[in-house]
């Protein structure tokens, strides 16, 4: 497949990637570490009460956050598949894609209109006669946003597996005489069990590391992840050591969570289906539709009413003079500026390293040293996914201290802690298509003799454009809405959108606030449409 | 049963189906092995459908065995199924998806669970209790979905093109399989094939499809 001085150009580029990112995150740990006072030099100093409070609230809620995620998606999905043609289906399958592409300061802000003490919640309560308003701030304010973006990410990925199951096994259930019980048993069950251990591993390290969401939600030390408590002893204690305790819990957690996902085994692979439309048989009786209409229409009310409260409350704001700001203006341009150079950093990083798997998958002979480097080149993505980016950004910051004006290097810090951040995804989009053109594409390109730029015009961009597109368009946004880098830059001189709207929403300037969301969330949608895949389209034009 | 008595009978019933109108007034006789031939997309599938209840008429009666069971649901007819492929639920294993035939729920006794054994040996299968399909050949796991609908004991058995999936050396086992089992129980049965060799081995009439319309009906012994 490969020549051999290819072969080895691709192994070396992946492994010269790959240092790249070791040293990156290890320049920023060594920093820290040696910023670390000398005098709390005892192992275990700072293992005290309160690091094993903030990682056992840590532990708990990310438990509860995937438990209830993943609990109250089941009958969502379930209902999903079995009423597989009712009018605006699709746009209730698409709204359920729509938490993942929003940015979690938008959606904290848009849960707070709901929930918050003078959201519409409370305001039914109170016209109930309920006296004692409902608090959002702390566990149920994390586990409400938590929900809100894992509940749809479940529900899809259960959604998905069903409806790939062969359109037979509805007809047989129902030639068999199965009544909904022995159908949930034996059919449906089974195959949203499939995806239940790659899904919950994906939530819980989602929840456990979750950042924007509890430091906006959480209300305080009783509800504090260790993300927000290394941010914290940071930002404010300056206590690196602490900081570095904390990230190590962190990382060790979240191997152990990894890991025990490996040993349950992969995510079952697809298998073919039959073909034309699902026709479902069972669920004719008045009490199912009425459940399934309820599970759909709670799932809705509850993703919808927050991104309907963003909209509304950011119309309602001066819109006119939000954009005619040049403190907004700065900050779109900056925004910008770090989402296009983060995803084409990212995409950068994650085309070596996938080729170099690749170079490697074909070698017939494979070395201990190149296993290894494969095993590396695997896990890399998603091990750096773990460290903080706060860590990262705060040891970076030591580094280049001395070397000027911090605020200036505050870019390209951010820039590489984001492609960083976007890296596991973008080779999550990436792997499938670049695996199809080695295999489809690749050896007649080598056939023919064909190279260089006319290769890259005519056969590479074409086959690989949508795939390159969507991965780039997703890190956009990853980059567009994230807080967790930007929070221990953002100054007067750095100011990025997200930054911006957090420092308004602490300034209780709430319309500023409203309006910022609205354009932050719509970036972020639009740029999420642009890479969505157009398999659904294509199945309609289809059937 | 004479030969002349009809097991299953679709009187007027049409069916829109997409641009196509089907129209089928046609029946087939009780203890024979019915062929059903004609063109890809002209309504052979459907006319099976229409029998299983995976479709319903927009207007017409289906009898079958002499009641209207237009109105029943897939369970509730005295019909078997077989697809050309996923017959079996590919996460259960060989016992269980057969023991699905004898209880939806599942809630076997000593004897249904004998019954499960009994019919997998008389397709062949026997000690395949534990397997799971995906560890089967094509034609084994058509030979499961047979011995699924011999416990089943429902009159009627409908094969949608079961063997299409299959090499021809299987084909014909499976062909043989199925006459020695419609002997033995008397079962009616329809085929839809696109083989003519089917038709010739093993049907004892065919019936000939076009354009969502019965066009001829032959009685070949």
């Amino acid at each position: 497949m490969f020549a051999p001085a290819q072969r080895r150009r691709i192994i070396g580029g992946g492994a010269a990637w790959l240092a790249a990112l070791l040293a990156f995150v290890g320049a920023a740990a060594f920093a820290l570490w040696q910023a670390a006072p000398p005098a709390a030099g005892e192992p275990g100093a700072g293992f005290d009460a309160y690091v094993l409070g903030v990682a056992r609230f840590t532990l708990w809620q990310a438990s509860l956050s995937t438990a209830l995620s993943i609990l109250l998606a089941i009958p969502v999905a379930r209902a999903l598949a079995r009423r597989s043609a009712f009018p605006g289906r699709i746009w209730i399958v698409r709204l359920m894609a729509l938490p993942l592409g929003l940015p979690a300061l938008v959606a904290a802000l848009g849960i707070l209109e709901i929930w918050g003490r003078q959201g519409v919640v409370n305001a039914g309560l109170a016209a109930l006669g309920v006296a004692q308003p409902f608090s959002i701030y702390g566990l149920p304010g994390i586990l409400i946003a938590h929900v809100f973006f894992n509940l749809p990410l479940a529900a899809r990925l259960m959604l998905a597996e069903l409806e790939r199951l062969p359109g037979e096994y509805w007809r047989v259930s129902a030639s068999l005489g199965m009544g909904p019980g022995s159908l949930f048993r034996f059919v449906e069950w089974p195959a949203m069990r499939s995806v239940l251990p790659g899904a919950a591993g994906l939530i819980f390290i989602l929840c456990a590391t979750s950042f924007t969401l509890v430091l906006t939600l959480g209300g305080g030390p009783a509800a504090s992840t260790l993300e927000v408590a290394i941010y914290q002893a940071l930002r404010f204690d300056f206590d690196p050591r602490r900081a570095m305790l904390m990230s190590a819990l962190q990382i060790l957690f979240m191997l152990v969570v990894l890991a025990g996902l490996r040993l349950i085994g992969p995510v079952a692979e697809s298998g073919m289906t039959g073909g034309g439309a699902v026709r479902r048989f069972d669920g004719r009786g008045g009490l199912s539709i009425v459940g399934d209409g309820l599970a759909i229409a709670l799932a809705v009310g509850f993703v919808a009413a927050p991104l309907l409260a963003v909209a509304s409350s950011g119309l309602a704001a001066d819109l006119q003079r939000l954009i005619r700001d040049p403190l907004v203006h700065q900050a779109f341009m900056t925004s910008l500026v770090i989402a296009v150079s983060s995803a084409l950093l990212s995409l950068s990083m994650a085309i070596p390293v996938l080729r170099a798997r690749q170079g490697i998958a074909a070698s017939r002979r494979v070395s201990t040293p190149l296993q290894l480097l494969a095993a590396l080149l695997r896990d890399a993505p998603s091990v750096a996914l773990l460290v903080p980016p706060v860590v990262l950004g705060s040891g970076w910051f030591l580094l280049l201290r001395g070397f000027g004006n911090v605020s200036g290097f505050a870019g390209p810090v951010v820039v590489a802690i984001n492609a960083l951040m976007a890296l596991p995804f973008v080779c999550r989009v990436l792997e499938p298509a670049l695996e199809a053109y080695q295999v489809r594409t690749a050896r007649l390109v080598a056939a023919l003799g064909m190279g260089g730029l006319p290769a890259l015009r005519l056969v590479v961009l074409p086959v690989l454009a949508r795939p390159l597109l969507a991965a780039l368009s997703f890190a956009m946004a990853l980059s567009l809405g994230d807080l967790g880098a930007v929070a221990l830059f953002g100054s007067q001189d750095f100011v990025t959108l997200p930054w911006l709207l957090f420092s308004r929403m602490g300034a209780y300037r709430s319309a500023d606030a409203a309006g910022l969301a609205l354009i932050l969330a719509l970036l972020c949608l639009l740029l999420t449409i642009a890479g969505a895949p157009r398999a659904r389209n294509r199945e309609k034009e289809e059937s | 049963m004479t030969a002349t008595e009809e097991a299953i009978r679709l009187e007027a019933v049409r069916l829109a189906f997409g641009s196509v109108e089907m129209r089928f007034d046609v029946g087939f006789a009780a203890g024979r092995v019915t062929g059903i031939i004609g063109p890809s997309g002209s309504g052979k599938s459907t006319l099976l459908h229409l029998i299983a209840g995976f479709e319903m008429p927009d207007s017409g009666v289906i009898r079958l065995l002499g009641r209207d069971v237009t109105a029943d649901g897939p369970g509730m007819r005295p019909v078997s199924v077989i697809f050309q492929d996923n017959n079996l639920f590919a996460h259960l294993d060989v016992a269980t998806n057969v023991g699905l035939g004898i209880d939806p729920a599942l809630k076997l006794d000593a004897a249904g669970r004998a019954a499960v054994g009994d019919a997998l040996a008389k397709v062949g299968l026997r000690g395949f209790e534990k397997r799971r399909p995906p560890t089967l050949s094509g034609g084994e796991r058509q030979r499961v979905a047979l011995a699924r609908a011999l416990v089943r004991r429902r009159p009627i058995l409908l094969l949608d093109e079961p063997f299409a999936a299959l090499d021809p050396e299987r084909r014909a086992e499976m062909g043989d399989l199925v006459t020695a089992l419609q002997r033995e129980t008397g079962m009616t049965v329809l085929l839809v094939t696109h083989q003519p060799d089917d038709v010739v081995r093993l049907c004892d009439a065919v019936v000939e499809i076009e354009a969502g319309m019965v066009r001829a009906v032959r009685t070949l012994r």
